[in-house]
C-alpha cells in the first residue's frame, strides 16, 4: 500500500536516530577530508591548517575561504607517481575482475546446476572462507608463496623449476592475492542470478535447434547479465582501494594508490595529500558505486 | 434499521489516482453489505479506510454517529479479515485468536474461555495447538475470521475472504459465513469481485466502478433492475439492445429498433435513444413463431451452441445483426433439438426487459 | 533435477579446492613442531602453547572481541532502525541523501572511510583508542546490517503489522511482538555479520586505534609483515575454527526452525 495515514513517533525515532549516526561519522568526516585537501601544510599538529571556528563569524569566514587551496591537488597533477598509481590501481582492478568472472562463472554455473539438497551446502562452502579473515585468507598465501613454501617445493618436486622461484613481491602474487580473497564476492551474484534461471528456457532453445554451446552465449549469458554487473562492480571499486593485499604480497613497484594514500598520511604525515588523494579516489568511484547502488536498489524493489 | 456504518463525501487519492471519489454510502446494523467491483474499482480502499489503514482525503467516515477521523487502527471498534489472512506464523491458532483479546488486557481465563468459544464456533478445537503453516487452507480461513471475531466487534471487515480457496470449499464456506453473520447479529462487511459471491452471501449490495457507487440495493434489485448498462454488465450476463423510445404510457413504454418492437413495463421516460436489457435466461427459443411475434420477438439464425449442463446458451443472429443471446434449461428444451444455422425465434415478457439510460 | 555433468564437477571442485587449499596448508603448518614452515617435525601443539604465553597477541584478541561484540550490537540495533526506515519510513526528507550513506560504505574503499574518520577523532579532539575503533566499526558495520534486514522487510508481508494494529495492538508492541520475532533471522545474521567484519578489519582500526587499543588483525599484520611465524598459523587456526564452529551452529539451527515448517500448502 501506498502510505501509511500518519507517522508515528516510533517511525519518526527509526529514521533519526541512525540517520544522526551515519551524518556524525559518515557524511561529517568526508567532509572534513574535502576541507583538509583544500588545506596547506602546515608544520603543526595537526599537520593542516586552516580550522574552522564558527564563533569568528563573517570574518573568520571570509579568512577560512580565502585560506583554501588548491595545493594539493595541484601537486597531484604535477607529480606523475600519483596519476601512475591511480592507473596502475584502475588496471590493477580491472585485470583481476575479467579474472575473477572468467574463473567464478564456471564454478557459479555448476553451483546452481547441483543437486537443490545439496545446494544449500555448497554455498555456505563457498561463503565461509569470506567469514574467515581477510587478514588470514592473504596470509595463508604467504606460507605457500614464500621462498622455501609449497609452492616452490612443489614445483622442484615435479622438476618443473631448478630453483626456488621468487614469487612473493611481484604483481603475480597481487593478482593472485586479491582473486582468491574477493573469489566469493563474484561467485555470489552470479550464482544468484543463474540459480533463477529456468531449466525449461535451456530445453526450450534445444527444442528450437540451437545447440548447447550457442545457447550458453544466447540464452544463459544474456540472463545472468544482471548478476555479472553486480559482481563486477561489487569486486571492482574495494579493489581500486586495496592496500592490505599489495601491501603484503607486491612489491615496491606495485604501488597502489591506498598505499600512496596510506604512505602519504602515515609516511609523510601530509595530510592534505592524503585527504586529496582520498577524494580524487572517490570521484573516480563515484560512477561505478552509483551504477551498482542503483541497481541494487532497483532489485530490492522488484523483489516485492 | 439504524445506520451503522456512514461514508459521507469520502474520497482518497493517491498520488495522481483517485481511488475512491466523493462516495457516500450508508451500512445498517446487522446487515451483510457486499462491495462487489472490479479489481482496482476502490473498494479494498473504501474499506481499509473504515479499518484505519488509510485516511480519506475528503469526507467523513463515521461509526454509530462517531467521527473516526484520528482515531489510528488499533483503537477501532471494528476487525478486519484480511485477503491473506495475515496470520502471525509464530503463533499457534490459539495464540492468534488470543492476541486481539490480550491487546485489552483481559484477565487470562477470560481469554481462554473466549478463545474456546470461538474455535468452538468455527470448529478448530483440535488444531489450538498447530501453527497456521500446518494448517490447510480452508483452516486457515476459519482461523482468520475467530481470530477476527474474537473480540466482537461492532463490524466485521471481509477482505476477499474466500478467495484463496478452491471452488467447491468457497461455496460452501458462503452459507457458512451467512449463517454465521445471522446467528452473531453482527454487521459484516465484504470486499468481492465475484458476483456469485456477493449475491449469494450479502443483504444488500453497493457496486462500484472507478471509485464511485454505481448501484446500490438487494441483489435481486441488481440483477433484476441494474441502474446502467455498465452494473447491468457486470452482474451477470446481459444482451443489450439500443433503440429508441417512440410511445410512452402509463405502464408501458414502445421502444422501436429497425426490424424489432419492444413493449417494456418501466416508469415512464422520455422519448430519444436508450438500451433495453435483456438477461439470456428470459428469452426463450422455439421453432415456432410466438403470440404476438410483432412485439419481444425476433427471428435469427443459431450461430453457436453452448452446452453448460444444467442449460445451454445459444448465439442468435438477428436478421440486422445483433447477436442475442438465450440461456435455455436443458430439461425443457423443445422436444425437436435445436441445431446450428437453423432459423429460429426469439421472444420475451414485457417485464423481462429494463430501460437503461445511463 | 539437471544431470549434474562432469565439467560442473570438475569445475565446482576446482573452485572449493582453490578456497580451501591455502588455508588447510595454513592449518596444517600450526601442528607443526618445526620453526621452519617448510620442514614437517611431527605434529604437536607447540604453537599453541607459546600462543598461550603470548600476553600481547591475547590482549589483542581481547580488545578485538571486546570492540566486535559491542559495535555488533550497536550497529544491529541502528541498522534494524535504518532498514526499517527504509522500508517503511515512506518518501521523508532526505532520504536520497539517507540510502545513499547507508549503501556507499559497502563498497568504498576502507582507506577511505578509515581516513575520515580519523580526521575527525582529531578534528573534535578525541582521544584515539578502543572506543574510536567501537565507534568506527559501528558505522561501517551498521550498513551492512541494514542491507541484509531490509531484503528480509521487503519481503516482509505487511498485512501481519496491520493485523496486529487491527487487533488492538499499537505500533511499538506490533513491532516487538510480530515484527521483529519475524525478522530475526535476518537481525541475529546481521549481527553475526557485524561481528565477523568488525574482528576482520584491519585497515579502518589502523587508521582509528591508538596506544593502548591494538586489535587482533593489527597485531597479526605487524608480525606478518617480518614474515612467516608459526605462533601466527595457529592463532589464524583458532581464529577460523571460531567462525566455522559459529557459522555451522547458526545453520543449523536455522534449518532446523525451518524443517518444523511444512505439512499444509504455502500459498
Amino acid at each position: 500500500m501506498k502510505d501509511a495515514t500518519h507517522r508515528d513517533w516510533t517511525t519518526r525515532a527509526a529514521i533519526f536516530v541512525p540517520y544522526a549516526w551515519l551524518i556524525a561519522f559518515l557524511l561529517l568526516p568526508f567532509l572534513i577530508v574535502l576541507k583538509i585537501s583544500l588545506s596547506q601544510t602546515a608544520i603543526a599538529q595537526p599537520p593542516y591548517v586552516p580550522v574552522f571556528d564558527p564563533a569568528a563569524g563573517w570574518e573568520g569566514m571570509k579568512d577560512f575561504f580565502a585560506a583554501l587551496s588548491l595545493d594539493s591537488y595541484l601537486g597531484l597533477f604535477a607529480d606523475q607517481l600519483y596519476a601512475w598509481s591511480y592507473w596502475k590501481s584502475i588496471q590493477v582492478a580491472a585485470i583481476s575482475t575479467a579474472i575473477l568472472l572468467l574463473i567464478a562463472y564456471p564454478v557459479a554455473y555448476a553451483l546452481a546446476r547441483a543437486p537443490r539438497r545439496w545446494q544449500g551446502m555448497l554455498v555456505l562452502l563457498v561463503v565461509l572462507p569470506f567469514w574467515t579473515s581477510f587478514l588470514i585468507r592473504v596470509y595463508a598465501w604467504i606460507n605457500i608463496l614464500q621462498h622455501d613454501g609449497l609452492l616452490n617445493q612443489v614445483l622442484l618436486a615435479l622438476r618443473i623449476v631448478d630453483a626456488p622461484v621468487s614469487w612473493l613481491a611481484t604483481d603475480h602474487a597481487v593478482y593472485l592475492g586479491i582473486v582468491y580473497s574477493y573469489f566469493p564476492f563474484m561467485v555470489l551474484p552470479l550464482y544468484a542470478a543463474l540459480e533463477k534461471l529456468d531449466p525449461a528456457l535451456l530445453e526450450a532453445a534445444a527444442d528450437l535447434g540451437c545447440p548447447p554451446s550457442r545457447t550458453f552465449f544466447a540464452v544463459t549469458v544474456p540472463l545472468s547479465l544482471p548478476g555479472i554487473v553486480a559482481g563486477c562492480l561489487l569486486c571492482f571499486i574495494p579493489i581500486v582501494g586495496e592496500f592490505v593485499i599489495p601491501d603484503l604480497l607486491g612489491s615496491s613497484s606495485t604501488s597502489m594508490i591506498g598505499q600512496v594514500l596510506w604512505l602519504e598520511f602515515f609516511g609523510n604525515r601530509d595530510w592534505p595529500v592524503a585527504s586529496a588523494l582520498a577524494v580524487v579516489l572517490l570521484l573516480i568511484l563515484v560512477p561505478p558505486i552509483l551504477i551498482y547502488r542503483q541497481r541494487e536498489t532497483r532489485q530490492l524493489e522488484r523483489g516485492r | 434499521m439504524a445506520v451503522l456504518v456512514s461514508f459521507d463525501q469520502v474520497t482518497k487519492r493517491f498520488g495522481d489516482f483517485t481511488a475512491v471519489d466523493g462516495l457516500s454510502l450508508d451500512i445498517h446494523e446487522r446487515e451483510f453489505f457486499a462491495l462487489l467491483g472490479p479489481s482496482g474499482c476502490g473498494k479494498t480502499t473504501l474499506l481499509r479506510m473504515l479499518a484505519g489503514f488509510e485516511a480519506p482525503d475528503g469526507g467523513r467516515v463515521t461509526l454509530a454517529g462517531q467521527d473516526l477521523a484520528g482515531i489510528p487502527p488499533y483503537r477501532r471498534p471494528v476487525n478486519m479479515m484480511f485477503q491473506s489472512y495475515a496470520l502471525f506464523p509464530h503463533m499457534t491458532v490459539a495464540g492468534n485468536v488470543a492476541f486481539g483479546l490480550k491487546q485489552d488486557g483481559l484477565a487470562r481465563d477470560e481469554i481462554a474461555a473466549r478463545v474456546d468459544e470461538m474455535l468452538g464456533l468455527v470448529q478448530l478445537r483440535p488444531l489450538a495447538a498447530r501453527k497456521p503453516d500446518q494448517l490447510s487452507g480452508g483452516q486457515r480461513q476459519r482461523v482468520a475470521l475467530a481470530r477476527s471475531l474474537a473480540k466482537r466487534p461492532k463490524v466485521l471487515l471481509l477482505d476477499e475472504p474466500l478467495a484463496a480457496l478452491d471452488r467447491k470449499l468457497r461455496e460452501e464456506t458462503r452459507f457458512e459465513l451467512k449463517e454465521l453473520q445471522r446467528r452473531l447479529a453482527t454487521t459484516f462487511v465484504i470486499v468481492t469481485h465475484d458476483q456469485d459471491e456477493a449475491m449469494s452471501i450479502a443483504d444488500r449490495i453497493g457496486v462500484m466502478n472507478r471509485g464511485c457507487l454505481a448501484q446500490v440495493g438487494t441483489p435481486a434489485e441488481i440483477y433484476e433492475r441494474p441502474a446502467s448498462r455498465w452494473v447491468a454488465g457486470f452482474v451477470g450476463d446481459v444482451n443489450l439492445i439500443e433503440g429508441r423510445v417512440t410511445a410512452v404510457y402509463p405502464s408501458f413504454v414502445m421502444v422501436d429498433r429497425v426490424g424489432m418492437r419492444l413493449r417494456v413495463a418501466h416508469a415512464p421516460v422520455a422519448p430519444g435513444p436508450i438500451a433495453v436489457a435483456l438477461r439470456p435466461e428470459k428469452i426463450r427459443v422455439s421453432h415456432a413463431v410466438p403470440d404476438g411475434a410483432f412485439e419481444n420477438g425476433a427471428a435469427g439464425t443459431v450461430a453457436d451452441i453452448g452446452y453448460l449442463g444444467t442449460l445451454s446458451l445459444y448465439k442468435v443472429r438477428l436478421d440486422d445483426g445483433l447477436v442475442l443471446k438465450a440461456a435455455v434449461m436443458n430439461e425443457q428444451r423443445a422436444e425437436r433439438p435445436i441445431h446450428v444455422n437453423e432459423r429460429v425465434w426469439l421472444s420475451w415478457t414485457p417485464d423481462a426487459a429494463v430501460l437503461l439510460m445511463e | 533435477m539437471k544431470r549434474f555433468g562432469c565439467t560442473n564437477l570438475t569445475a565446482l571442485a576446482l573452485g572449493l579446492a582453490f578456497l580451501y587449499l591455502p588455508i588447510a596448508v595454513l592449518v596444517v603448518n600450526s601442528f607443526n613442531d618445526s620453526r621452519l614452515v617448510t620442514v614437517w617435525a611431527g605434529a604437536s601443539l607447540r604453537w599453541y602453547r607459546e600462543l598461550a604465553n603470548d600476553a600481547a597477541m591475547l590482549d589483542a584478541a581481547s580488545v578485538s572481541f571486546r570492540v566486535a561484540f559491542l559495535s555488533a550490537t550497536a550497529a544491529t540495533i541502528l541498522g534494524t532502525l535504518a532498514a526499517l526506515a527504509l522500508t517503511r519510513g515512506g518518501r521523508f526528507r532526505g532520504r536520497l541523501l539517507f540510502s545513499g550513506m547507508i549503501y556507499a560504505p559497502l563498497v568504498m574503499p576502507e582507506v577511505i572511510t578509515g581516513l575520515s574518520l580519523l580526521l575527525l577523532f582529531v578534528a573534535v579532539e578525541i582521544d584515539r583508542g578502543f572506543w574510536t575503533i567501537v565507534i568506527a566499526h559501528t558505522t561501517l558495520t551498521l550498513c551492512f546490517v541494514a542491507v541484509v534486514v531490509q531484503s528480509r522487510l521487503v519481503t516482509f508481508d505487511r498485512s501481519l503489522e496491520e493485523a496486529a494494529l487491527d487487533l488492538g495492538c499499537p505500533p511499538l508492541r506490533t513491532f516487538l511482538a510480530v515484527t521483529l520475532p519475524l525478522i530475526w533471522p535476518a537481525v541475529a545474521s546481521g549481527w553475526m555479520l557485524a561481528f565477523a567484519l568488525s574482528l576482520d578489519d584491519l585497515v579502518i582500526a589502523s587508521f582509528v586505534s591508538g596506544p593502548g587499543a591494538t586489535t587482533l588483525p593489527l597485531r597479526i599484520y605487524s608480525e606478518v609483515r617480518l614474515g612467516v611465524k608459526p605462533e601466527i598459523n595457529a592463532v589464524c587456526t583458532i581464529l577460523i575454527a571460531v567462525v566455522a564452529l559459529g557459522l555451522i551452529a547458526a545453520s543449523l539451527l536455522t534449518k532446523r526452525s525451518a524443517s518444523k515448517a511444512p505439512l499444509g500448502a504455502r500459498m
